[in-house]
């Protein structure tokens, strides 16, 4: 969490509205991104120099545990990852 | 708002989607074969087939909607002779081609073109794990025809393609076979499920599985949930735990079918009139079909368990296939014909065969087909 963090190169989102579906091209899988703020917290892991700093910047502290979570899970994945 | 609303998921995708996520795309009535449970009574081309142009055109609002990728079908695709042209075409704009072929056309060269293109699945159809039973359903010489198409895969040194069946009555004895013929190859097995669409109407009866080989399925899948399913077999998931997948029909919500002519239906199961929504030749293109049809916005109103409603495996299972039960002749709101629990043996008995549904488009030869180069 304390590297910086990015959308994989290889993967593209597509925005629904109950959150986005994730494409792993390499893998070929398809990741569903079940809620909004998670699609806005991806999408703004580039921007930031960490993955902690990204969740400060948009989750509420009591909602930390649940997003280190999805992302964590995101990064297995391979949805996202170290840049 | 909560990060993960487990469970949900599929509820919301009941209720549709900016753009599908399976979508199936046949792009000729033409075959080489001719299969006794084709669900798209396959044969002959169509004179108003989409030409290379409308396709290529097709391709782009496919990019533009950010379908990541697209299952290419027949008939046997790779008879158009723009065949190639087509998937590169569709590889250049982001969209991943998965594509089904009986192998015929499959030669070494062939084989060689595709293992050099990223982004394409092939898929390889055999619905017997010996000549015999494979030959009895998709004609004479179709299945040395498939074994060499795997072989030319193999040694081109293509990767994973998948070997997909058709689960009958009388393959599933061959389960284990199916097994190890993907082996051999590095393939991955792919198993779907028998539906009485197309010619498959003709012979469904004598086809589909007994409930005991139902049992038997399911239990096999459960044990390997590597074998793939197209989330086709989601009726067995009344028998106890569900089978890997969403077990929705998702006609119309995150499935569609665009035919050769452009056509635009609920589901690769269900051509005919009363599942179409419109044509990606009309102003709006498929856009518009998908997202605006009075079809497809009522496939995405709740609908009604009927007379599913007081048994207690409904969650499960969801009533089945709309496809199934339609052309069997049942109501779309009961069970599938092929419940578990068996609701829908006996409501059949109340449907004489004679009072199915006629079938939609009919492309079958002539004349017999041979197979062969």
């Amino acid at each position: 969490m304390t590297k910086p963090w990015g959308l994989h190169p290889q993967v593209a989102l597509r925005d629904e509205a109950f959150g986005a579906l994730a494409y792993h091209y390499g893998t070929r899988r398809l990741v569903f991104l079940k809620s909004r703020p998670l699609v806005e917290l991806v999408r703004s892991l580039g921007e930031h120099d960490s993955a902690a700093a990204a969740i400060d910047a948009i989750v509420d502290e009591r909602e930390r545990p649940s997003y280190e979570t999805a992302l964590a899970r995101l990064a297995t994945s391979e949805v996202i990852g170290v840049r | 708002m909560s990060v993960e609303k487990s469970g949900s998921l599929r509820d919301r995708f009941k209720l549709g989607l900016e753009a599908p996520i399976c979508l199936t795309w046949e792009l000729t009535y033409a075959c080489n074969l001719a299969c006794i449970h084709c669900l798209s009574s396959s044969g002959r081309r169509d004179p108003d087939e989409l030409s290379t142009a409308e396709a290529k055109a097709l391709i782009d609002e496919m990019a533009r909607l950010q379908i990541f990728y697209v299952n290419i079908g027949g008939g046997e695709p790779m008879v158009r002779s723009d065949f190639f042209e087509l998937i590169d075409h569709c590889v250049a704009k982001g969209v991943g081609v998965k594509f089904s072929t009986n192998g015929t056309r499959l030669t070494k060269e062939k084989a060689a073109r595709l293992a050099a293109t990223d982004y394409v699945d092939v898929q390889i159809s055999i619905d017997g794990a010996d000549a015999v039973t494979n030959d009895a359903i998709r004609g004479p010489g179709s299945f040395d025809a498939a074994i060499t198409a795997m072989e030319n895969l193999y040694e081109a040194g293509f990767g994973e393609f998948k070997i997909s069946v058709v689960m009958t009555r009388q393959n599933i004895p061959q389960i284990d076979q199916f097994e190890a013929i993907a082996a051999r190859y590095g393939a991955q097995l792919r198993l779907t499920r028998l539906r009485p669409s197309g010619r498959g109407a003709d012979t469904w009866d004598e086809l589909h599985p007994t409930q005991a080989q139902q049992r038997e399925l399911y239990q096999w899948l459960l044990d390997r949930p590597g074998v793939l399913t197209g989330d086709s077999f989601f009726h067995l998931s009344a028998l106890g735990d569900p089978l890997d997948g969403l077990n929705l029909c998702g006609a119309g919500r995150v499935v569609c079918l665009i035919d050769p002519v452009g056509d635009v239906y609920a589901c690769p199961f269900v051509i005919h009139d009363d599942f179409k929504a419109g044509n990606v030749r009309s102003e709006g293109g498929f856009t518009t079909v998908w997202r605006e049809s009075d079809l497809f916005t009522s496939l995405r109103e709740p609908s009604s368990a009927g007379a599913c409603a007081s048994c207690g495996s409904y969650d499960a299972c969801q009533g089945g296939c709309m496809a199934a039960k339609f052309f069997t002749g049942l109501p779309l709101d009961g069970p599938d014909p092929e419940c578990v629990l068996g609701h829908g043996e006996s409501a059949l008995t109340s449907v004489p065969v004679t009072l199915r549904p006629a079938q939609g488009l009919d492309h079958s030869s002539r004349v017999p087909v041979r197979s062969g180069r």
